[in-house]
């Protein structure tokens, strides 16, 4: 799993990358209660707006960590958006992006470096 | 609109006690104050709902009016207070009943609200010639000012907003209070009463901005933070920060002064008529009287109305409403999820038309139409509690 300095993580599997938010964002987000994705098929360059994630106070827009196509969008997020706070790094996952290049992931922090990264905050 | 004063953020005497509890704090009219603690503000909603919630409003503006010079016949005393303030507001403070407190509103000239505020009349023979007046934190230093130029050396305006402000709200706020203050459980909504408390003398007001029975108690600055921790030990009472003091007052229905309210809007458009006296609208003896009365007769331009989303993100404020043709037609004023309803709902300003409750609109998120219905406020009912003896 490779994390960004926007608090998401991305786990690549063959050409396919999972996109979520941390389990730091979800707790500085506080409770969710609605998730906007992507439709399935819409391509995302890196740093275009990818989600918006809702929480009782406030909308925060999520950034597209990689380029790619969409794949899919976890549905479960509709009805359960707080599962974006029991799970945030598994079940809470946003969608999965098929990516042209995986050299993008390999550009971005590790957990020791995301760690490091959060301990400056 | 709400002024943020420049420079280093005011702390109250509890900011200390919010960091203790490790509430998460922002800048809030001019204040280092508390949006959540680590309940997080959706349980600190739904604690509010079903127990008692213990909010710090101390950046609210508390004060007290005392005429200058008091004849000594309590009616008089304060009808002649009344007639110095009146002019400044459309409510009828000469008909309050001694501990009786009114929600009115500061008027401009051109029928605007420049903010709403609470005065009250004390109940004690000899306080008469005395109001309660407190405002709202963004915009004290305009109405202390404008109070103060109305008033001239007529009276005397003390101010008590170095003092601590403490909300206790919630279905069981009531016998949580009285464990501390025998007595106020009798006390009728919309009254207030001064309480001794270890030798200091509270203001005890039976009011509050979430839909439930509570009480807002001033204290002396010095004596604040033993009150909170005393209420707080109280297992029934959690701290609850301004993060669900916005979601409750929005589920109330009630107007919040820069967003729902400002000094373009008339309190008719608002759906505050209940607000402007008859007496005093038939007399025309305040500012922009005359649009409140032409909008009464003729109906306003836009009315404040309640909102149910039915589908798809939360409608904040600035969110556009369109009519069933998509055509824009007003704007959300607050919006949020409502953690009570499981729903986001909003308020917002639309023809008079469109006011009807059941009406089909659209909230426009993010550029997309969705759909959303028109109902009445309050999204909740008020719980708040009237002694019928009093």
């Amino acid at each position: 799993m490779r994390f960004t300095k926007d608090h998401e993580w991305v786990d690549l599997v063959g050409d396919t990358a999972t996109i979520g938010i941390t389990a730091y964002a979800a707790e500085q987000l506080g409770d969710v209660v609605f998730v906007e994705l992507p439709a399935a098929g819409k391509t995302v360059k890196v740093g275009e707006a990818l989600a918006v994630v809702e929480s009782v106070k406030a909308a925060s827009d999520v950034y597209a960590p990689i380029s790619g196509a969409v794949t899919a969008a976890n549905s479960e997020l509709a009805d359960n958006p707080q599962t974006v706070n029991d799970a945030p790094e598994a079940g809470g996952w946003f969608v999965k992006i098929k990516i042209s290049d995986p050299k993008q992931v390999e550009a971005l922090m590790d957990i020791h470096a995301y760690n490091a990264f959060l301990g400056t905050l | 609109m709400i002024v943020v004063s420049e420079g280093p953020l005011k702390t109250t005497p509890l900011t200390a006690a919010h960091r203790a509890l490790g509430g998460r704090m922002t800048p809030f009219g001019g204040y280092d104050m508390p949006v959540q603690y680590p309940l997080g503000i959706l349980k600190e909603h739904l604690w509010t709902r079903e127990h008692a919630g213990l909010f710090d409003v101390s950046h609210m503006g508390p004060s007290f009016l005392d005429l200058a010079a008091k004849s000594g016949d309590g009616e008089a005393d304060h009808r002649a207070l009344a007639a110095i303030v009146e002019p400044l507001v459309c409510g009828d403070i000469r008909g309050l009943k001694p501990g009786q407190i009114r929600y009115t509103l500061l008027m401009n000239a051109a029928g605007g609200v420049l903010d709403d505020l609470m005065i009250g009349r004390p109940a004690e023979p000899a306080r008469q010639g005395g109001l309660y007046i407190v405002v709202n934190a963004g915009t004290k230093e305009g109405d202390f000012a404008a109070l103060e130029a109305a008033v001239g050396d007529q009276a005397r305006l003390t101010r008590a907003d170095d003092g601590a402000l403490i909300a206790v709200q919630g279905p069981q706020a009531i016998e949580v209070v009285e464990a501390i203050l025998p007595g106020v459980a009798q006390q009728s909504f919309m009254t207030f009463t001064t309480r001794d408390f270890e030798g200091h003398a509270l203001t005890v007001a039976r009011c509050g901005y979430t839909g439930e029975d509570g009480f807002e108690i001033l204290a002396p600055a010095a004596i604040g933070e033993s009150i909170w921790n005393r209420l707080l030990a109280d297992p029934r009472v959690r701290a609850i920060g301004l993060g669900a003091r916005d979601s409750l007052r929005l589920e109330a229905g009630l107007p919040l002064y820069g967003h729902d309210l400002d000094e373009t809007i008339s309190p008719i458009e608002a759906n505050l008529a209940f607000a402007v006296s008859k007496r005093r609208l038939k007399a025309a003896d305040f500012p922009g009287a005359a649009r409140l009365a032409r909008e009464q007769s003729g109906g306003p331009a836009r009315l404040r109305v309640g909102i149910r989303v039915l589908q798809g993100a939360p409608a904040r404020e600035g969110a556009p409403i369109a009519n069933a043709e998509g055509v824009t037609v007003g704007v959300v004023t607050s919006g949020g999820f409502a953690p009570s309803i499981g729903a986001p709902i909003a308020m917002g300003y639309a023809p008079p038309a469109l006011g009807a409750a059941g009406t089909q609109l659209f909230v426009v998120v993010r550029g997309k139409p969705q759909p959303a219905e028109v109902v009445a406020m309050p999204f909740i009912p008020h719980r708040y509690f009237r002694n019928p003896a009093l």
